[in-house]
């Protein structure tokens, strides 16, 4: 039986891994545990001694942890919708030479993303177990977090890979990273919450799919209910996601079979 | 068994732009065809149509019998293509590079191993098996490329000017490697700016200017139907009058053409021209008797050089 041509790709992605991993995943897995201790214990004794009951009964480590893993994976998702596709178009230019076989342009979006998944929760599981090691999350409920952190990463992985792939110039780049993934990563109550910005600054960080994702992954990790209805957090991480899927279907082929 | 390529009024459109204008061509299998023309002449959109990558905007289609908007996939499962960049993952090794290729095709890993070591014998570069690609030289990474693109034991190769930027040596390396491939019987489509590549390796060609298709033959026949068997090359130095030049060598030989550096005289006897030449008073500065070649054909096709 023929192997899914997605699959294949995916195979691909992961045999390069062997030479690339290092550059890759070290950067990413080590980032968010070095967050972990310099917000999370360091700055945490400070904020927990001066207890504003902002987090209810929680120490500030155990109520960032959740927030900083869901910030993590759509990191992580992030640069696997951005630096693989840039080099499969314009670095490299793999993807125009994987077209040329039975390989379709969206089975190089299908199979990147699902890499993606695979990479995004190496490094979610690596942080779980460091975070359960420092107390920060008992490890069960940890591992709960994990599915929407993923999905969450994967959401942002699906979405920038469909417009990222229409790039022509790397200009974008360092915008993105600027004015996208480092603000999301702050202000969409990860280090805190949504309820301590201005109220319209509120209003625009509880609109963003980050936010959704950290709730859902905040919830699970502490066994609590999320601000909105958990459907209404999902739906959004989901449309997300499944936006991303079917407009990178559209933009990979424009680009790619022009 | 139908033709390789079927092409009838064959065009591609970007917006308001006609890249490929109504092309006719059909190519027989165990042909070696070319494109030729200079650049944005549509050589590569015609290729990459007849590759299944590019749809067709309007026109007739089949490569390999099948109609490439309907069986893509299937047409691209038994070609192979050396596209003008390498595309090789710089990091990988040479092996490494081959392996991730088949596997797009779904061959088995063993069949793969035993492909990598055939292709790399024949491109001569099985003593690179295992390096990265990153240090190999402009030729060896373009052997690498056409060992990529046999992965599949493909019937059919197109190859989008394959030796462009390599040096005279790895360009003859990689002539005789196609050279080869022509000889096991399989189906080459090349595009090319360069004439010497369409003569080594083309039996039959188109040359394209402009998206349209402005002659077609053997280059040897296009030769005898559009310039003399020898042409000298008239070059009168930076002071001279080329105006007055042109006058004065008015009726010898075939045909005149003034380019910006040098006047070309068509002849069948070049040594007799020159004496002519020289018999009316001119006295150039150098001078060049050759045999000609499809540039002269372009030339005098388009009024244009193939290469500028």
């Amino acid at each position: 039986m023929a192997t899914p041509i997605a699959l294949r790709v995916l195979e691909g992605h992961a045999r390069a891994y062997r030479h690339t991993w290092r550059g890759t995943t070290i950067g990413a897995v080590v980032t968010p545990v070095l967050f972990l201790a310099a917000m999370g214990l360091g700055l945490g004794q400070l904020v927990d001694a001066r207890d504003t009951g902002a987090l209810g009964e929680l120490s500030y480590l155990a109520w960032l942890t959740p927030g900083l893993l869901a910030a993590s994976a759509m990191q992580a998702g992030a640069a696997d919708g951005t630096f693989p596709v840039l080099a499969g178009t314009r670095w490299v230019k793999t993807y125009h030479t994987a077209v040329a076989s039975p390989v379709r342009p969206r089975d190089l979006h299908l199979g990147n993303l699902l890499w993606a998944a695979i990479r995004v929760s190496v490094i979610g599981l690596v942080f779980v177990t460091v975070a359960a090691a420092f107390g920060a999350v008992p490890w069960q409920r940890g591992l709960l977090a994990l599915g929407p952190a993923v999905l969450t990463g994967l959401a942002f992985c699906a979405a920038l890979s469909a417009g990222v792939v229409l790039l022509r110039s790397d200009q974008f780049l360092a915008g993105l990273n600027r004015f996208v993934v480092v603000p999301l990563f702050l202000f969409s109550g990860t280090f805190f919450p949504v309820e301590q910005l201005p109220p319209a600054a509120g209003a625009v960080a509880r609109v963003l799919p980050l936010w959704h994702g950290v709730e859902l992954t905040r919830a699970l990790a502490l066994g609590t209910a999320p601000s909105l209805p958990w459907p209404v957090h999902l739906g959004v991480v989901l449309a997300l996601l499944v936006g991303g899927i079917v407009a990178g279907a559209r933009t990979f082929d424009r680009r790619l079979r022009p | 068994m139908p033709p390789v390529v079927e092409a009838r009024a064959l065009t591609k459109r970007f917006g308001s732009f006609t890249a490929v204008d109504a092309i006719d061509v059909e190519v027989a299998r165990g042909e070696s065809f070319g494109f030729l023309g200079p650049n944005g002449a549509g050589k590569t959109s015609a290729m990459r149509m007849i590759g299944a990558v590019s749809p067709v905007t309007e026109g007739h289609l089949r490569v390999l019998g099948q109609d490439p908007e309907l069986h893509g996939a299937d047409i691209r499962a038994r070609l192979g293509v050396v596209s003008q960049e390498d595309a090789l993952d710089q990091e990988l090794t040479v092996a490494e590079n081959l392996a991730i290729y088949g596997r797009y095709f779904d061959l088995p890993r063993s069949v793969i191993r035993e492909r990598i070591d055939e292709l790399l014998e024949f491109v001569q570069l099985s003593e690179r098996r295992s390096s990265r690609v990153d240090p190999l030289s402009g030729g060896m990474k373009r052997r690498v490329v056409i060992a990529r693109s046999l992965i599949n034991d493909p019937e059919v190769v197109l190859l989008d000017e394959p030796t462009t930027g390599l040096d005279p040596q790895a360009r003859h390396v990689l002539w005789d490697r196609l050279f080869r491939l022509k000889q096991r019987g399989i189906t080459l489509l090349l595009t090319t700016h360069y004439m010497d590549e369409a003569e080594q390796l083309c039996d039959r060609l188109v040359v394209m200017d402009a998206g349209r298709i402005v002659a077609e033959g053997a280059p040897s026949a296009l030769i005898a139907t559009h310039a003399t068997r020898e042409v000298v090359e008239l070059r009168l130095g930076p002071d001279a009058d080329e105006q007055a030049a042109v006058t004065v060598l008015e009726g010898t030989g075939h045909r005149l053409e003034a380019l910006p550096d040098r006047i070309l005289v068509y002849a069948d006897d070049g040594d007799a021209l020159v004496r002519e030449v020289h018999a009316r008073g001119l006295d150039p500065m150098a001078v060049l008797i050759r045999r000609a070649t499809l540039e002269d054909v372009f030339l005098r096709l388009t009024g244009r050089a193939l290469v500028d």
